[in-house]
């Protein structure tokens, strides 16, 4: 049955409390029926299951492993810190478990041409990757400020075949990547689906997004019983829009003794207002097709965000998460900038593992959550990328000559 | 009934359509703002929308973008809105024209009091769904002002009757999928949808998207009931070398235009 034929409209799926939705023109209702129908038919049609686990075991790489980082731990309070290695996955990110379960629906929908957004690229070379991979003709739309941070990612999406275009509107970042996507999407509806990358937008996304990457919370889980013995203290991810985190929190959402924290880009510091922390320092309001917290002015403009990390520099967040937030379930802090950074290179030399700088963020939380609960503590950080696409930036920020 | 509704009754009589001009408040300044609606009067239209510029305009082209742009700069905000629609409401039925967001963080039936403080007949509000509307109804409904919905090619005849259901002062026909600003050609797919709101509701039905030209409006005027145009004027005032000269040829523009919804049947 569709939404369009029940009685109570108000009941739409899509929400979480007061949040989530769906705020988006007209003309691409249908689009989201459409996609919400197929979704919700491929979760219980063993053929797409299967497909989609074959990719997931021959070409992403998965289950990806757990590592436990003992060196590291010692700058985390003495705690157990166990790392959950999506940054060995294929492209390296999380990014891949979406757009395959994404580019697998765009197939079965008939369409034959994806768009997408990007910040920090990782969005951008998985879109293009599982467009590659199945035949589709991909355009990637992605912030001209972002174009220069990332550099190394464009020319990836490029050799993949994809075509990338800088958005010059607005803040030149993901924001705005994201409006030019829509702005692309209501033109070409008909013909093309749009692969938005995070938890966030007009339902179905937030929670298709979400069951394509909640296999990481799946392995996890299992995996930590496995080592430990036990369930974690504490789980914790960075949140830009929260795919990553929703993704492994997922599955310990019914385990009560475990906290989930999540970990939003402070910038410069909440209290300097430079910052891209949505849930510590921003109001409910409406963003991109969903109800969520949002970084807004008194008239409703969404404020411009900041972080050194593309991936986080997001002002909004989804919509899950705000109400996550609001029962208590998850907790949420800001992390600066510099406090990234030190974590950024504190694995790198402790563990030999390079972090993407988003992910920084959650393993800066970890050295604050460890020194909290102590040594017997058991707390895992979802290494939701690797810092490759980084090194630049990291390299700059840290006065290491590059010619 | 609202000032609008006595309109649509009006042009009905008059066997025409209705000209809808739209122009963001703030632009090209908040004074410049009250002289194009001054310019709109004088060619004559019979109803105008003042934009709410946003942050984040998905549904708005290059032209529409540029001038929200500089009405942000300008610094506009909820009081500078309710100030051009009550200049615009003076001499004409006005309506608000915004994204979802500036109504809830204004408070909703605080925003559709305000509207109607002002002399406002109604909000168009193209990135609100009906599923999400329950609150905004019943404030449109208590301050006595008609909730405008926008219905798009793609929307199927089951969803038309159910959005049309909700609206008030007249039904916006997108007329093409894509975003706001002026085309060479008016797509043929808006006389279809034109054709298959009638079916479904007896509101008036004005169409928008892409019409510029005397020619292009005489063209709707033949099957809707109003004609709305926004980025030709807008880029009439970009284009001019000094503010007087785009303010008299958004007059000359609307003379023509008003000239074009009349020739249509």
């Amino acid at each position: 049955m569709s939404t369009s034929s029940r009685e109570d409209l108000s009941a739409i799926l899509g929400h979480f409390g007061p949040y989530g939705g769906r705020f988006v023109p007209e003309a691409l209702i249908g689009a989201l029926e459409e996609l919400e129908e197929a979704h919700r038919i491929s979760q219980s049609d063993p053929t797409f299951l299967a497909e989609l686990a074959e990719l997931h075991r021959t070409y992403t790489g998965r289950p990806s492993i757990i590592t436990e980082a003992k060196r590291f731990a010692e700058h985390a309070g003495g705690a157990r810190i166990i790392l959950k290695r999506e940054d060995l996955n294929h492209t390296g990110s999380h990014k891949i478990n979406n757009v395959l379960g994404q580019a697998l629906l765009t197939k079965r929908m008939g369409k034959k041409r994806i768009i997408a957004e990007t910040g920090a690229g990782q969005h951008g070379v998985a879109s293009a990757t599982a467009a590659a991979l199945m035949g589709l003709e991909c355009v990637v739309y992605m912030g001209e400020e972002d174009t220069k941070r990332q550099s190394l990612n464009v020319a990836r999406m490029k050799l993949l075949g994809a075509e990338v275009i800088p958005v010059t509107s607005g803040s030149r970042t993901l924001k705005d990547a994201i409006n030019e996507a829509m702005r692309d999407w209501v033109t070409n509806v008909e013909t093309t689906h749009y692969m938005l990358g995070t938890v966030a937008g007009p339902h179905p996304f937030p929670t298709m997004v979400r069951d394509f990457h909640k296999i990481i919370g799946e392995e996890t889980r299992e995996q930590v019983l496995a080592l430990t013995g036990r369930l974690p203290d504490a789980v914790l991810a960075c949140v830009g829009g929260g795919s990553n985190a929703i993704g492994i929190f997922h599955r310990f959402i019914s385990d009560p003794s475990v906290r989930l924290i999540g970990l939003e880009a402070g910038g410069d510091g909440v209290e300097t207002g430079r910052h891209a922390a949505t849930i510590t320092g921003g109001t409910p309001g409406v963003l991109h097709g969903t109800r969520s917290y949002v970084l807004q002015d008194e008239n409703g403009q969404t404020v411009e965000s900041h972080s050194i990390s593309a991936g986080l520099d997001y002002p909004g967040v989804g919509p899950e998460h705000a109400y996550l937030h609001d029962i208590g379930r998850a907790e949420y802090r800001a992390i600066t900038d510099a406090q990234a950074m030190h974590a950024f290179a504190l694995l790198s030399k402790t563990e030999g593992i390079i972090p993407a700088i988003e992910t920084a963020h959650a393993l800066a939380g970890a050295m604050q959550v460890g020194n909290e609960l102590g040594k017997d503590a058991i707390i895992v950080i979802n290494l939701s990328g690797r810092g490759d696409k980084d090194v630049q930036t990291a390299a700059s920020y840290f006065g290491i000559p590059l010619d | 009934m609202t000032a609008l509704d006595q309109l649509f009754v009006k042009v009905r009589a008059e066997n025409r359509a209705a000209l809808i001009a739209y122009i963001p408040a703030g632009f090209p300044s908040q004074a410049g703002c009250h002289r194009v609606i001054a310019a709109f009067i004088a060619g004559g239209v019979d109803a105008i929308e003042i934009g709410y510029p946003y942050s984040d305009p998905v549904m708005d082209g290059p032209t529409i973008q540029a001038a929200a742009v500089t009405s942000l700069e300008n610094g506009t905000g909820a009081q500078e809105v309710l100030a051009a629609l009550k200049v615009a409401s003076a001499s004409v039925p006005a309506v608000v024209m915004t994204y979802w967001n500036p109504i809830e963080r204004f408070g909703v039936t605080g925003f559709a009091a305000a509207i109607a403080e002002n002399g406002g007949s109604g909000v168009i509000t193209p990135d609100l769904t009906i599923e999400e509307s329950t609150g905004w109804i019943d404030a449109t409904d208590d301050s006595a002002i008609n909730p405008i919905y926008v219905v798009a090619p793609s929307t199927k005849d089951a969803r038309l009757a159910q959005v049309t259901s909700k609206c008030g002062g007249f039904v916006y026909a997108a007329s093409l999928m894509g975003v706001t600003g002026a085309r060479a050609t008016v797509s043929t797919g808006a006389a279809d949808l034109v054709a298959r709101v009638r079916k479904v509701t007896d509101l008036p039905i004005a169409v928008g998207l892409g019409v510029s030209t005397r020619e292009q409006a005489k063209g709707v005027a033949a099957y809707a009931d109003g004609v709305i145009v926004g980025s030709a004027f807008i880029k009439a005032m970009q284009d001019a070398p000094s503010e007087e000269a785009g303010l008299a040829a958004v007059t000359e523009l609307a003379r023509e235009l008003a000239k074009g919804v009349r020739e249509g049947r």
